[in-house]
């Protein structure tokens, strides 16, 4: 029994010691182990310490909770001067302030580092769909929008859910609420209902769903880039079907407000560094990321943008007064 | 024969003497941590990411660590549900109903070797199930659909009302307690929180490891309080310790049909291995009919809810590796590790890395002979647990508790939120309500809940759609049956001579 308790403290003290390290780096993943945000801080922690650009290896801590309102405010309110801190953050995360569900969290409170990688957005459906472009599917919502429903990976009014709705809109459709979506638990759940049958088309990223399109189960109709995406060229943009509309889930970090502009400009530096590396570009491709760097003054800059322009569409849908 | 082979490469990668250490230390450290109240497999799996990345393990090293330490856990959770009536993690919840009583009586050896077995006989199922039948089973996953869904957690619900108590109707007001709990938090819907009070941490709603962990764990320090030490649950009684052969014959049939049940519940991406176990002790108990002494120690109370939660285990690892979709916040946890080695699990990772799939495979076997030859002979020392004051146990228990909660999200609100749950427990228990009912109508009601409200969206609230599928009529066939059978059976089946046996019908 001894022993057994022995063991007992020290898991619980390696527990407390991921918990609670601030010697080292720390990369806040503001969710549970296995989701996007602590897929970045894995990936890019892991670089960091292989291309030596921080001394001792990154300590992940994931810290889940309120759609990553948690770590935010804990950032703010407690760490506000740490150096050594960089935050996971991704559209999800600009998203979720712009609809001031941070419980009153605003985008000015941390500085945003930069990106290095963007999940272009997908549409897609069955094999056996009878719609085979997106024009075919935004005429048959266009003619009984009570007929097709979208599947997706986050809740109402979430990322996934605002794509079909962008596009409905560049599409002159603007009875927004009568769109049908349901919110799963991640984007391979949305797709196996609508594998199934169960719903008619499946909004996500495109790295949700790579093994997918391999393997024929699912034909993408649109994605949602600027570009046609290496690896999956075939898949034609919704641009050049005529529907201007580029949603990319962008991958990056945010810091803490009240570290020097020293520190600010060294993390820049140093995620621009991973981006460059040849080992970033592996990583990427494994996962189906697309190219998308903005660092340092640049990408606070976009951000701004995105926040306002994410902050009307929800406006116009009613997820906000 | 192409199977065969396929396992024989496993094996190749697979079985050395290093990996074969990597699964000895994985197992026996699952096996503490399932045991450790608070501590689930999903913590044991993530503490150990960072050091298998530490020690440079290649991807099949670093599973053959991760998947022992993930069945190890789902053994050790039993430990502390049959010795302390506090469940290590969620699915070894149904354990305590019988494991607990059992132990009262003096055969906590005999439960724990019964529910090891069990344990072996459930996970082995499950691997063979994995083996032969995985690419086939993933498409089960596309036949359940909103409709199906919520007809399996309405048949979980219809047929709680005989758990753990003497009177149906405690049961259903803990359900409900439990129910209006899972209210809490951001409606996935509508994107709305509900019954938040603008307080962020209640977005998320109430995290179940922090409702169970006070409802048994602090429950139980506050009844030890108010007793001096001496009505307390700790501190059963020791008997001699052997291996229950007749036991484990008689229960050979309950390991089997919770074998099934539970691989079944894995399959399922929605259900997962609470509900697995929760269901395999519910079919054995209407199996058993008027014959079993369920609640009060019947040795298949142990067997059922044990295979079914580790066949669960298995089969979860069957849509986390051929779509993707992670059923357990476990497998969660090992996709973010095969992601993380740039490893994609999807629909066609059985054709572009045999290796690892296969390597996995073997590994789960490794993992459960070690488990399995650990688990009966160290009975013994897991028994002299025992043999502490139950002063030094308990506030070590309690520290744990404390320490594992806090590891979830890092904040004292869980603390607080964990205490609370243990004056409620406390309050239950005095007007004799069962906890379990409360547990999983927070871990259920959710999901009930969602999938009734997607049915409506996507038929546009047309209440038929419930019934539109063949599963669906199944489901709820099997539900209402299990809901009416009972009071119908009450009517024409005379009271059993035995007041002890008066709830079994």
């Amino acid at each position: 029994m001894k022993t057994t308790l022995l063991k007992a403290l020290g898991v619980s003290a390696l527990l407390g010691l991921t918990a609670t390290t601030a010697m080292a780096t720390e990369c806040i993943a503001p969710a549970d182990a296995g989701g996007g945000w602590d897929f970045t801080c894995r990936q890019i922690g892991k670089l960091l310490y292989d291309l030596k650009l921080v001394d001792s290896p990154v300590q992940v801590t994931n810290m889940s909770g309120a759609g990553g309102g948690l770590a935010f405010a804990n950032v703010v309110n407690e760490r506000n001067t740490d150096p050594d801190l960089i935050v996971a953050a991704s559209s999800a995360t600009t998203t979720r302030l712009a609809q001031n569900a941070y419980g009153g969290a605003t985008a000015d409170q941390v500085r945003w580092v930069g990106t290095i990688g963007g999940d272009p957005g997908v549409i897609v459906v069955a094999k056996d769909s009878p719609y085979m472009t997106l024009s075919d599917l935004v005429e048959a919502i266009k003619a009984d929008p009570s007929k097709i429903t979208f599947a997706g990976g986050s809740a109402a009014g979430g990322f996934d859910h605002l794509k079909p709705l962008q596009i409905m809109k560049a599409a002159g459709f603007n009875d927004a609420k009568a769109i049908k979506y349901i919110g799963l638990n991640g984007g391979a759940e949305a797709i196996t209902q609508t594998i199934g049958g169960f719903t008619q088309a499946m909004t996500g990223d495109i790295s949700e769903i790579t093994g997918f399109i391999r393997s024929g189960d699912v034909r993408a109709l649109a994605i949602l880039s600027p570009e046609r995406v290496a690896g999956f060229e075939d898949i034609p943009t919704a641009r050049e079907q005529g529907f201007d509309v580029v949603v990319v889930n962008w991958r990056g970090l945010y810091v803490p407000k009240g570290i020097s502009d020293d520190a600010f400009n060294a993390w820049a530096t140093k995620l621009q560094a991973v981006a460059d590396s040849a080992e970033w570009q592996a990583v990427m491709e494994a996962n189906g990321l697309a190219p998308f760097t903005l660092v340092g003054a640049d990408f606070q800059g976009w951000i701004d943008g995105v926040v306002a322009e994410t902050t009307t569409l929800s406006r116009e849908i009613g997820v906000i007064q | 024969m192409e199977t065969l082979s396929n396992l024989a490469l496993g094996f190749s990668v697979a079985l050395n003497p290093f990996t074969l250490m990597l699964a000895v230390i994985g197992a026996f450290m699952g096996t503490i941590i399932g045991a450790l109240p608070g501590l689930g497999p999903s913590n044991g799996v993530a503490i150990l990411i960072p050091l298998a990345f530490t020690m440079g393990l290649d991807a099949t090293s670093a599973l053959v660590l991760l998947t022992s330490v993930y069945y190890g856990a789902m053994y050790g959770g039993r430990i502390s549900s049959i010795l302390l009536n506090i469940p290590g993690d969620e699915p070894a919840m149904m354990t305590t109903l019988d494991g607990y009583p059992m132990a009262r009586q003096g055969k906590a050896g005999d439960a724990l070797v019964i529910s090891g077995v069990a344990s072996f006989v459930g996970a082995m199922f499950a691997t063979a199930g994995l083996i032969i039948l995985a690419p086939m089973l993933a498409r089960v996953a596309y036949l359940f659909g909103p409709a199906e869904y919520f007809a399996l957690y309405l048949l979980a619900f219809t047929t709680l009302g005989g758990v753990g108590s003497k009177n149906q109707a405690k049961a259903v007001i803990a359900a409900c307690i439990g129910l209006g709990m899972a209210m809490i938090g951001l409606d996935n819907s509508t994107g709305m929180p509900r019954f938040t009070y603008g307080h962020m941490h209640l977005m998320d709603g109430v995290d179940f490891l922090v409702a169970i962990v006070g409802l048994f764990a602090i429950t139980e320090v506050f009844f030890f309080i108010e007793s001096h030490g001496k009505g307390s649950a700790i501190g059963v009684k020791l008997a001699k310790v052997t291996v229950p052969i007749k036991d484990l014959i008689k229960t050979s049939g309950s390991m089997l049909r919770g074998s099934v049940i539970g691989f079944i519940a894995g399959i399922l991406p929605g259900a997962g291995a609470s509900l697995g176990s929760f269901l395999a002790y519910m079919a054995e108990k209407s199996v058993a009919g008027s014959s079993g002494k369920f609640g009060q120690g019947d040795p298949r109370g142990v067997a059922a809810p044990e295979a079914g939660n580790n066949a669960a285990a298995g089969g979860a690892l069957i849509p986390m590796l051929t779509l993707g979709v992670p059923g357990s916040g476990t497998t969660a946890v090992l996709l973010a590790l095969l992601m993380t080695l740039n490893i994609q699990p999807g629909p066609t990772l059985f054709a572009e890395h045999p290796d690892v799939v296969w390597g996995l495979i073997a590994s789960l076997i490794i993992a459960n002979f070690v488990l399995l030859f650990m688990n009966i002979p160290m009975v013994k020392i897991f028994v002299k647990v025992l043999m502490v004051p139950a002063w030094v146990l308990l506030p070590g228990v309690t520290m744990i508790s404390f320490v594992g909660i806090y590891s979830l999200s890092g904040s004292y609100f869980d603390l607080v939120l964990m205490v609370g749950f243990g004056a409620l427990g406390y309050f239950l228990r005095k007007l004799d309500i069962p906890t379990v009912p409360v547990i999983l109508g927070i871990l259920l009601g959710n999901q009930m809940e969602d999938n009734l409200r997607r049915a409506m969206v996507v038929a546009n609230g047309d209440w038929t759609y419930l019934f539109s599928s063949g599963i669906s009529i199944g489901l709820w066939t099997a539900a209402i049956l299990g809901f009416v059978a009972p009071m119908f059976l009450r009517r024409f089946l005379k009271r059993p001579p035995q007041p002890l046996d008066a709830e079994a019908d």
